[in-house]
Parts: structure tokens; sequence; C-alpha cells
């Protein structure tokens, strides 16, 4: 057994402490909105938050996270009110849509740690995420609204 | 078209399960003319056959309300709690359709757009393809085959639910008024919601005749409304296929041959059968199926599966071997997909001729959620859950499989991961294997594909060879071109054979090159399609992604050889071409061509028609020392007929340009001894964030009905970037994808 926090709320699994996070969050747990797409870190598509830090969780076992705090797109706001929410929804980034939980939460995390990113600072946190549908240039045009968005919030 | 339904329905035994496929581009297999017959052939029972009396009579189990559903057609219902849920009958993986349709639908309904709601259509004659006489998505068509049928079935609801009010009231129809879903009565003050008429228009005819609204009052079509699926995309709730879950679900993974056409010798399961939660291990057609309670289990059991392989004949396939191979059927012509005036006799009298021969990979469709598919099987029935593209194709393959009648085959269309042609296969292949897995697990299965199962699995855009003589007089105007390409059919072997494929071509492999806008006197095109073991497919823009980058390089060497300026050139031979030309003109100026740039930048400009539609594009790139290529301005012009959400258009030719700049610069799928040499994202790489360029995109209005939008804006990519190399570096590129090493070094002096 095996217990951790996921979207604030205590949880515990049989799965096999080797077990990928990823099929945890999503076969265990039943929360799909993090996705598999390379299963090697390659993609970007699986990234949840652990302790607040971007990681793959594809590659992640279940046993790294015992006790702490995972977050996934369904915890980054109960009502998709999160700045990078309300900016892809402005913006109108998704296509597919499979791949945006992963590009959201690594946005989350370069917004955290830089509110005002620059576009090299974008192709630097978020060159890990990859779009087959090619949405490159609205999800960079999101961040920056992203970021204006919070800094409103802040300000007001 | 009906026989394509027909085809698809036959007696269960005499099915195969190889044996589906279609025609995807309505520009060769459907000319222009003919697709409009069919639209107004269809207009009359239009009616009739958007009308599925199950919708109306039977309660429905996903309704929020229980009150009175109103559903005059197949393609909309009005709840008494005023929502409106409009019925898909094409999928949405990424094009924007869950959008587009309802904005057709609702220009004529004129219900209140919040309440609008989007559910995929079952599988049934009624939401067939108007063109092509089946359910698919595909071909870049869901907008030209339902830009008229959607309009109408929307308005058909408005008339009978003003007329139900009018009744109730008492009033002439013509005094009411709509609006948001409201029907208003100035003279009497009286108002009553859609959703309070649904009872009332429930018991009224369908009316026979309904003329729709001039283009000029448009207030939905035409606007940049966002898109209705956005929401569910950036919070997790989205359902994929892959996010299906049904009770007493198990998980399955197949391990595959890793030779195309092998076969399973002997397999030893003992070591997968001691996994925790792995359930069986069962050889089905396509290898052995590893079925357990998760899908880890499953992951980790099929790694510890022993399988003995026959690899059969494909074993010796090799890229090295096949690239000598096309590029010696091309020295020789094939059968003749075009010809006009006399090439022979014109390349003779020329005063200068050139050739070149370009080469482009298989490539795989590699969409971001891998292959996957969810079947229940019962005795006496099957459910299926699936993002695909092809829902009349599938569930006929699937009944065969199941033992059962089509109509006891029941598909629910998921949201797709992205598509880009993989997900209409002509052989069901992941719907098939699917089935076959539901047997042998006895139970509702998942079966799962890894990112290397996908990439690996086949079904690729051809491999094409393009050998070209032109002809130049002594003004250096090309006055003959000869084409000869070398690459597999796709429609060879389908049960759509008839239909691709006309005196020996198959269309999917000329089109963008046997249909060339360019007026030049003396043309011909011809073709080899060799028969070889790698199933191959339609990939977004099918045949136009090879001929787009062979046609419009060769162009530009034709204009650098005749000392002309590429785009003058292209100017010249399009004058014929006014739709073609306005694109042209459009990309040219807002790329500022002739003006100067930053030292060691190129540029380079491309046009191609496809899907009916013309698009131009100006790429700005760089070299660096070491042959890497920079991308720094992509600036596109569109004209694909009347738009009916701009905003849409353009994410579509973006994410089009980035999708070929892949492409162009990354990917290839090859072989050596038979076994494909791609495993994951290392090497099969996608564009990432850090390469991707600013993107322009120019749409040209028109009052034209509307063409493709979904493929168009691929295949002008590579030859662009090609060109703009060239015009930086005097480097032509002749391979695709452009490899560093072609690169690297010294400028050579530009011609």
């Amino acid at each position: 057994m095996t217990s951790f926090f996921l979207n604030g709320k205590s949880v515990t699994v049989d799965d096999d402490p080797s077990t990928p996070l990823l099929w945890v969050i999503r076969d265990s747990l039943g929360l799909t909105g993090t996705k598999f797409g390379c299963g090697m870190a390659l993609c970007g598509a699986c990234t949840v938050h652990l302790d607040g830090n971007a990681i793959r969780s594809c590659v992640a076992p279940l046993s790294r996270v015992a006790g702490k705090h995972v977050t996934t797109i369904e915890g980054l706001s109960a009502d998709s009110s999160h700045p990078l929410q309300r900016a892809w929804i402005e913006v109108d980034v998704p296509q597919c849509g499979y791949c945006q939980s992963g590009q959201i939460m690594s946005a989350a995390v370069l917004l955290k740690e830089n509110p005002k990113p620059t576009d090299k600072d974008i192709d630097e946190a978020m060159s890990g995420n990859i779009c087959r549908c090619g949405t490159y240039p609205r999800i960079r045009r999101a961040i920056h609204r992203a970021a204006e968005l919070a800094a409103e919030k802040r300000a007001s | 078209m009906k026989s394509l339904n027909e085809l698809l329905n036959p007696p269960a035994e005499s099915a195969s399960r190889s044996s589906s496929s279609l025609p995807r581009t309505n520009s060769l297999v459907m000319p222009r003319r003919e697709f409009l017959k069919t639209s107004a052939a269809i207009g009359g029972g239009l009616w009739i056959a958007a009308y599925v009396p199950e919708l109306a009579a039977r309660p429905l189990e996903n309704m929020a309300t229980s009150g009175t559903v109103f559903a005059p057609n197949a393609f909309i219902r009005i709840a008494s709690d005023d929502s409106a849920t409009i019925i898909a009958n094409h999928s949405e993986m990424g094009q924007g359709v869950y959008t587009s349709l309802p904005m057709l639908l609702n220009e004529e309904l004129e219900a209140d757009w919040s309440k609008i709601r989007v559910e995929a259509a079952p599988v049934d004659p009624a939401y067939n393809h108007t063109v092509f006489g089946i359910q698919l998505t595909g071909g870049s068509t869901t907008t030209p085959s339902e830009w008229e049928r959607f309009r109408k079935m929307g308005a058909m609801a408005r008339v009978m639910l003003i007329d139900a009010a009018a009744q109730k009231w008492g009033v002439l129809v013509a005094d009411c008024h709509v609006e948001k879903g409201v029907v208003s009565h100035a003279a009497s003050g009286k108002k009553a919601t859609y959703g309070s008429l649904a009872d009332a228009a429930s018991q009224l005819k369908p009316p026979g005749e309904i003329p729709l609204k001039d283009p000029k009052q448009f207030t939905v079509i035409g606007k940049p409304v966002r898109r209705l699926d956005t929401p569910s995309k950036v919070n997790g709730s989205a359902q994929f296929g892959l996010d299906v879950r049904r009770p007493g679900m198990l998980f399955a993974l197949v391990a595959r041959p890793p030779v195309f056409g092998g076969k399973v010798v002997s397999f030893d399961a003992a070591e997968t059968l001691k996994i925790r939660g792995v359930k069986t291990v069962e050889q089905i057609p396509s290898g052995v199926a590893i079925v357990a309670d998760r899908f880890w289990s499953a992951k980790l059991g099929r790694e510890k599966l022993k399988i003995t392989w026959d690899d059969g004949e494909n074993a010796k396939l090799s890229t090295s071997q096949m690239l000598a191979d096309f590029s010696q059927l091309s020295a020789s012509p094939g059968t003749i997909a075009k010809k006009t005036g006399d090439p022979g006799a014109a390349l003779a009298g020329a005063a200068k001729t050139i050739t070149a021969e370009y080469d482009v990979p298989y490539l795989a469709h590699a969409m971001m959620e891998p292959l996957n598919c969810v079947v229940d099987l019962r005795s006496d029935s099957c459910e299926i859950w699936t993002g695909t593209q092809f829902q009349t194709v599938d569930r006929a393959n699937a009944a065969h499989v199941a033992g059962l009648p089509p109509e006891k085959v029941k598909i629910n269309t998921t949201l797709l991961g992205g598509g880009f042609g993989r997900r209409a296969n002509p052989a069901s292949d992941f719907v098939v294997e699917a089935v076959h897995v539901a047997k042998v697990a006895k139970a509702p299965v998942k079966v799962v594909w890894t990112r290397e199962d996908d990439l690996a699995g086949g079904w690729y855009r051809p491999m094409w060879h393009d050998r070209f003589v032109a002809g130049l007089d002594s003004a250096g105007n090309p006055i003959a071109w000869t084409h000869t390409i070398v690459g597999q059919s796709i429609f060879r072997g389908t049960l759509f054979e008839s239909f691709g494929i006309k005196d020996g071509v198959d269309s999917a492999s000329v089109e963008g090159a046997a249909d060339l806008l360019y007026g030049i006197p003396n043309l011909q095109v011809d073709l080899h399609s060799p028969k070889i073991g790698v199933p191959v497919q339609w990939w977004r823009s099918v045949g136009h992604s090879h001929t787009g980058f062979s046609v419009e390089s060769f162009f530009d060497e034709v204009a650098h050889a005749g000392g002309k300026d590429p785009y003058e050139l292209r100017r010249a031979l399009l004058a014929g071409q006014p739709r073609m030309s306005a694109v042209l003109n459009l990309v040219a100026e807002k790329a500022g061509w002739g003006k100067p740039l930053p030292p060691g930048r190129g540029r380079g400009i491309a046009t191609h028609f496809s899907f009916d539609s013309y698009v131009a594009q100006v790429i700005e790139a760089s070299v660096e020392k070491d042959g890497t290529v920079r991308v720094h301005r992509v600036v596109c012009a569109v004209d694909c007929g009347r738009t009916v959400n701009p905003d849409i258009v353009k994410a579509q030719m973006e994410g089009g340009i980035i999708f070929g700049l892949t492409a162009a610069l990354k990917t290839e799928i090859t072989l050596e001894n038979g076994r494909v040499q791609q495993h994951n994202f290392y090497d099969y790489p996608m564009l990432r964030m850090f390469e991707s360029p600013e993107i322009e995109v120019h749409i040209v209005p028109s009052e034209l009905s509307p063409t493709g939008v979904g493929e168009p804006s691929v295949p002008p990519v590579a030859p662009a970037l090609a060109n703009a190399i060239f015009a930086a570096t005097g480097k032509r590129v002749r391979r695709l994808p452009i490899r560093a090493s072609d690169l690297a070094g010294e400028r050579e002096v530009k011609s």
C-alpha cells in the first residue's frame, strides 16, 4: 500500500511501488486528464506537479511520491479559473487537446517561478512538451496572456 | 456513391478484413462538378434521409431533463430545459468541427449559443457524408459535405418551433420573430423559449421546403466564434478513447510481429503469467494478446513473453535498397496519368533542359494519443468506444469479426487525440484487432498501443521518388515538363480500388502533379506503383504531401535555370488561375518578397492547390555552419472559399505548417531487414516550441462555397523551406527530411 496526496486529498493504492505514477493516477484512481504519450518522458503529455515541481509521471515510480503532494490538471483549479486556463480559452489554444493538460501543467510551474516570462523563457520551459497539432504559437500567446491576467489579479 | 455503402455491408461471410477503404480527396476522386451535382441531387430527399424516427420517439438516456424532446431530424434535439444538442456526424480530431458544425446549424436555428451541446453521432446512414456516401471524417471535406445540410437541418427546426408558437398563440407565423432561442410576437408581447415549445413542435410535420438565409444575413458564419470544446480541454474533463472506462474492464497489449506480415510460430507465456494482474495470454490473428487487470501489468507481461516469429517474405526489406530501386524505376516512364502537347518533341527542341530526382520517406502519423480501442463483446451485441474517422467501415469490419450483423455493433465515437488519417484505416486494423482481443478476454477490454507500437505499426504515408525533366526556351521559360512518380498505391487491394484507381493510375499518387496549375504547354506525368509489403495509408494531405515538395522545389530549379525570379515566374505561369494568382500575390506582398533580409537569411516561396483550396507560403530561413536549419518566419495566404470560422481556419493553417515543418526537418520511417528502425520520439522527433517560427496567416475573402482547410497548408511548407535554404546557401534540397549533414560547411556560389 502506498499513500500520497492527490489534489489535496489523501489516497492509498495497492499498485506495485514500481508502477509509474501516470498509470496509478489514470487506472487506479480514475483521473484521466493526465495523458499517456510516450512512456519515456519525451513528450510531456503526462506532466503533473510533485510538491510544486513539474515531473513526467510516466517515468516516476509510485514509490517516489509516497507521502508527497501530487497535483494534476483536475486539481489546478476547482473551476478552470487559473490564469492559464482562462488564457487558454481566450486564445483558443487547443486543437485535438490531448497534450494540453501537460502543456498547462508545465506552464503553471513556469509562471509560478517566473511571473513575466520572455519568449526565450517560454522556449526553455515548454520545449519538453510536444504538440502534434502545432499549437505552439498559441501556447506562447496564451502564456503571455496568462502572465497579464495573473498580474491583474495580483493588482486588484 | 450509394454503392460504397452497399459494398461495406456485404453478408458477413463475404466481407474481408482487409477490404475496405475509400476515396478521400474529393478533388480527384469526385471532381468538383460531380460534387455539386451530388449535392443538388441530395437536396430533394434530404428531409427523409436525415430523419431517424428512433431519435425522435425514443426517450434519450443522456438528456438532463425528463420533459419532451423535440428532434425534427437526426442532427438536432431541443429539450424542455432549452438545451440544443447538435449531433455531429464528423469526428472532432482537433480541426474544430464540434464548433463549426454547430455554427452552421445554429446560423439557421438561432438558438441561444450558450445552450448548444455537441454529441457524437451513432453509426447510421442518416449520418453519411453527402459526397462519399458513408460515415467518415477525412479529405478535408467536413465543411464542404455539411455546408448546406446542417443549415437546412437548423432551419427545419426553427420553422417548426415558430409554427408551434404561432399555432399556440393564434397568430401569423410572419408576425413572429426569433432571437437567441426565444420566439416572440411583438403585437401581443407573447414570448416562448424553444424548450417550452418542444412538446408542441414535436406534434408538427416537417415542412417541405425551407429557404435558407441570404449569406448577407449571416450572423454566425464568418465570425471567429470560440471553440465549444476548449473548456473541456483545459481542465482534464475531455474524454478521449484512452480515457474510456467500463465496468469490469480489462486492459490488453498485443505483441505484434517485428516484420510486416510475420506470423507467430510459437510462444511461451510462463513468465508473463507470473506477473501480478495478468489474466490471460492468447494468440490472435495479429500477434499475441496479453490481457491484464491494469495496463502496467499487461506491459510488464509483454516484456516477459517469449515468441518465435516466422518473419515471412518482408524480412529482406531495406530502405537503402528501395531508394535505389525507385530511382532505377523512374528512369523509364510509367503509366501515363496526364499528357498534354508533345513533351518529347518539346524537350528535344528546348534551348536548355534540366533534370532532378527527389525522395521522401515513409512517415508515421504519430498522433499524440496512441491508438486504442475499447470493446464490450456479448453473444448478441458488440459495443465499441474509440476515436475513429471511419465509422461505417469500422462497423462493417468489426461486425464481420464479431460474427454479428452491422446493426448489432454500436460504435461510440470519442474525441480523437489527433487523427491525420491514421484513424481512417482501410482495414480498421486497431478496431478489428480489439474485437479479436475481446473474444479471448471474455470481458470488456481496452487495447492500448504504446508509442513504440504506434510508430512501428505501419500504415505509413508511402515513400515516394520523383524524377523531373524540364525544357526551357531561349528566354528561360519552361515549355516542357515531365514528371515520373514512383511509390506504392494506397488504393490497390482495398474495396475502393475502382474508385481510386483509373486506367492503372492511383489518383492519390499523382494528385498535385497531374493537375498542375502552371501554364506549361507540353506536360507528362506518369506513375510506377511497385508492390511492397509495407502497409500504406493516407496521411494529412496524402499524395500532395510529396507532390507539393517535389513539384514546387523543381519549379524553383526551373526558375533559377532560366534566370527568373521564382515568384515572378509563378505569377506569369498562373495567369490563367485567378484564385491562385490572388493568393500568390497576397503572400508575396505580406512577406515583403524582394525586400532585403538580414545576412544569411533566404526567402522561399511555394504554392499548392489541394482539397479545392489555394495556398501560398513564403518562408524565411537560415542555415548555421553545422547545417542546422533555422526557420524564422512563415507567411501563409489561403483561399478556401467562404470561411465558417476564420480563427479555426487560421489555427488549421498554423497547425498544418508546424506539421509540415516536422516532416521537412525531422521525421522518417526507415526499414532494415524488414524492421522499422524508429521507436519513440527520440528517433522520430517532433518540432518543439523552441523551433516553432513566427507564423502569419492571411485569408482571401471569398463568397464561393467553402473548401478544404485541415490539409491544404501542409504541402507548400517543405518546398517553401527548401527554396529558402537554396536562396540562403545555394544548396538544393532534394530529399526529406532535410539533413544538417547535407547542408553543413561553406556555402556554394548561388546560380
